[in-house]
């Protein structure tokens, strides 16, 4: 009895006991941790994060997976950068054309694990070797950036304009665009998810198809909004990237599916909601961000992180499950 | 095969189930050389009494010998290894698809002597050819195992059971998913075991082929024994009443409602071996029984009704217009629901609250601009709650607390503010106590006043005649038999049901 009281509470406000932890830790070992400029920094490093994050989340709710949105991000960074570098597009539509992209990629996701039933996680990963590939043939595996030179011999006209760099780099009151975009993304959302049709049928349609679909709900459909969800949320995720770096990097994206990955599982668990949520997924990606950020303060090289990550991942899986066997035996 | 003529005996034997006591000092005794039918209506505690024989269950108390000598069945293995073997209708759990005839019928066998590390594959294939020839079948010992029909995968385990030299062999309801020639076939698998001195038990709801195949007949009926005869003694009637009983008029209350227009018509409706070309037709303010034994093809039927499966041929008629089913969605629109049998899986989201659950089907009724008010749909869901009298904590319950009644309600009040004209009831009364299943009889009752029509599918015969104006007694996959008036009656549909007489009908 005792035993089970220690595992529920942990299990419901672990992941926040874990976050004041490692803030604690790091302020005590490093004073430059706790300053707002360190703060900010984190914040905005995540805001990329959560966005991707957010994707993984709206899969996981119709019980479904996207591995595909690391090498999305990776796609829609370079061809946003390519739309001002070599074609030198207007604004508008160097942010639709991505953000159209990502919905054609969620909905080839879409067709490939709903109407040919294929496996979410096998469909998911051959579209991430497809994407990654076609981002890779699409730049001849160059990063792009202002007025690169071109294979031709002649150097490319356009640069990333000012407007757009502000997307990634500029501040309102102080605080950073991206890190703005970041919390209406997660309010929105999660406003989506609780208070409407919508984001209810995500919900009911992951937790029983069958049943979903014996109440005459079409979850066919409401699969197909999660994983072309998922797929938009990747591109505004590339576009804000290219905007905050500057450039377009190849392969920008691929340590995000991990990260994003393990933000939304620690979400799964925060305050016991014990379903993938998205203000759980955003702190699951501030743990991320302040135990990469501390971890570089204290000289950690950059290639060990991905233990950290895979740490996290897994600390957040292993309170899921045992929680969730515990809770059927 | 057994050598001397073997004798199994289950004397006094008792079990209860959190209270239910299934089965009450039950004897029962099979010999080997003999095929002995094991009879009763759903509930018994037939299978309850193989399931402690073959050692899936233990037995509260009594004995269970084999020539003489008292077994300890513990465990499937145990009778496994006094010699008591089990042919189930789910063939596909006991057998490993992947692996080949062979492969499966020697499975269970434990390693030669001698620490043999070769396998020798073609002495291997000769023992299983010769293990068929030996019950007169012949299937590729090579073949994978799923490639086989079903009634090729219930030979090989047949096969296994004769390679373990089996005295006794439990067939458990075999015959209902076969085809006749495949059934035939069976039968004489089953007597050539008994002229090798095998005990067989079988178990069937088919009366005719009982008579035909079987030495002696036992029939139980409420947990208890109730005769064993020879079959040259007796008739189907006599098995009929012996499996009915005196006691049986239960009282369900029947309001009379006026009948009206027909609202559902269904023309051919067919797919697969499960539902074989069905008609009927439902009016308003009327409730057409639809009654048959378990692997009649009710619940496929249902599922083509509602558009769960999408049938391969025929024609639903709802409200005077032909329309095509491609999904449950379809029906709720054209004005037809389903309760279905498998209430926690298909029925409710036992994770989600009454509210959410009541709401789902007419959740668009409180939507405004997709934002859900949730006022409404909790003054919805706590009227719903009092209306049907659902026992619950309050409407955020989640559904998969409630009792197995409460969660039927629940099931059916969803669909109620749908204002549909047909409901499909299949097994509603499923695991739900006595109370709860008057209530659902009385809201079907407020239903057909209103003018609803319904279907009511069930193998509980008793339900049917009380709650029906008409019954279509289904088997095969086939409406064998239409009975109203005074012809509903538990042996009329029972012997249509049990293939009776389907070949005057002929």
């Amino acid at each position: 009895m005792k035993k089970n009281k220690v595992l529920d509470f942990s299990y419901r406000y672990g992941a926040i006991f874990v976050i004041i932890a490692v803030i604690v830790f790091f302020s005590i070992v490093n004073p430059n941790f706790l300053t707002y400029d360190n703060i900010a920094d984190i914040l905005r490093y995540i805001s990329i994060v959560t966005l991707v994050a957010i994707g993984v989340t709206f899969s996981l709710i119709v019980d479904g997976f996207d591995l595909s949105v690391g090498s999305t991000v990776s796609l829609t960074t370079v061809v946003t950068a390519s739309l001002m570098v070599w074609y030198q597009m207007p604004l508008v539509l160097v942010i639709v054309i991505p953000l159209l992209l990502g919905f054609v990629i969620g909905l080839v996701n879409a067709f490939l694990i709903v109407k040919i039933r294929i496996p979410d996680l096998l469909a998911t990963l051959s579209m991430l070797y497809i994407i990654a590939g076609a981002h890779k043939t699409y730049t001849q595996g160059f990063s792009i950036y202002n007025n690169m030179p071109m294979p031709d011999g002649t150097t490319a006209k356009g640069v990333l304009s000012e407007a757009f760099l502000w997307i990634g780099q500029g501040r309102v009151l102080g605080i950073p665009v991206p890190v703005i975009i970041m919390l209406i993304a997660v309010a929105v959302v999660h406003i989506f998810l609780n208070y409407t049709r919508g984001g209810r049928l995500l919900y009911i349609t992951g937790g029983n198809q069958e049943a979903a679909r014996l109440s005459g709900i079409s979850i066919y459909r409401v699969r197909t909004i999660a994983y072309v969800l998922s797929g938009v949320f990747a591109a505004l995720a590339g576009i804000i990237f290219t905007a905050r770096v500057g450039s377009g990097q190849v392969d920008a994206g691929s340590p995000l599916l991990m990260e994003a990955v393990a933000a939304a599982f620690v979400g799964f668990s925060v305050l016991g909601a014990g379903k993938p949520n998205v203000i759980g997924t955003f702190l699951g990606a501030f743990l991320i961000g302040i135990l990469l950020n501390g971890l570089t303060m204290l000289n950690l090289p950059y290639y060990a992180f991905d233990i950290v990550k895979g740490a996290v991942l897994i600390f957040a899986l292993s309170m899921t499950y045992l929680h969730m066997y515990r809770r059927k035996s | 095969m057994a050598q001397t003529a073997v004798e199994l005996r289950m004397q006094n034997i008792n079990k209860s189930f959190a209270g239910v006591h299934a089965l009450k000092r039950v004897d029962f005794a099979v010999r080997g050389g003999e095929i002995h039918a094991l009879l009763g209506a759903n509930g018994a505690g037939k299978s309850t009494l193989m399931k402690i024989l073959s050692g899936a269950y233990r037995a509260d108390g009594g004995t269970i010998q084999l020539d003489g000598r008292t077994l300890a069945i513990a465990s499937p293995a145990d009778a496994k290894e006094a010699g008591i073997h089990c042919v189930y209708q789910e063939v596909d759990t006991a057998l490993v698809p992947s692996l080949t005839v062979c492969e499966n019928i020697l499975l269970d066998r434990k390693p030669g002597k001698g620490g043999a590390r070769w396998i020798r594959w073609n002495s291997l294939y000769r023992e299983a050819e010769a293990i068929l020839r030996d019950i007169g079948y012949e299937i590729p010992v090579k073949e994978k195992v799923e490639n086989l029909t079903l009634s090729e995968k219930q030979i090989v385990l047949i096969a296994r059971a004769v390679s373990q030299q089996a005295k006794c062999v439990i067939f458990d309801e075999p015959t209902a998913p076969l085809s006749i020639e495949e059934a035939e076939r069976l039968f004489e698998v089953m007597k050539r075991l008994k002229m090798g001195g095998v005990a067989c038990i079988f178990i069937s709801h088919r009366l005719p082929e009982i008579m035909a195949v079987c030495d002696r007949v036992t029939v139980m009926r409420d947990g208890r024994h109730v005769w064993t005869k020879r079959t040259e003694e007796i008739e189907i009637p006599h098995i009929v009443e012996a499996m009915l009983g005196k006691s049986f008029q239960e009282e369900y209350p029947k309001v009379a409602a006026r009948i009206g227009e027909t609202l559902l018509e269904v023309r051919g409706v067919c797919r697969g071996v499960k539902v074989r070309g069905v008609d009927f037709h439902v009016r308003s303010g009327e409730v057409v029984g639809i009654v048959g034994l378990v692997g009649a093809g009710k619940t496929e039927l249902s599922r083509l009704l509602f558009g769960a499966d999408v049938m391969e041929g025929g024609e639903i008629v709802l409200g005077g217009r032909s329309v095509q089913l491609r999904e449950p969605r379809d029906a709720v629109r054209a004005g037809m629901v389903l309760v279905p049998e498998e209430r926690r899986k298909e029925g409710i989201l036992v994770e989600e609250s009454v509210r959410s659950n009541l709401t789902l089907p007419i959740l668009k009724k409180f939507t405004a601009g997709g934002f859900i008010r949730r006022r409404e749909e909790k003054e919805h869901a706590q009227h719903m709650i009092r209306e049907l009298g659902i026992k619950t904590p309050d409407e955020e319950e989640a559904v998969g607390y409630l009792s197995g009644g409460n969660q039927q309600k629940v099931v059916i009040g969803k669909w109620l503010a749908t204002e549909a004209d047909v409901f499909l009831f299949d097994e509603p009364t499923k695991g739900v106590d006595i109370g709860a299943k008057r209530d659902i009889f009385t809201l079907i009752g407020r239903l057909v006043q209103a003018g609803k029509g319904i279907v009511y599918l069930s193998c509980e015969i008793s339900e049917i005649i009380g709650i029906s104006d008409r019954v279509l007694v289904m088997c095969d996959g086939r409406i064998v038999k239409e009975l109203t008036g005074s012809e509903v009656t538990s042996e009329n549909i029972l012997l249509y049901a049990s293939g009776g007489e389907s070949h005057e009908e002929k």
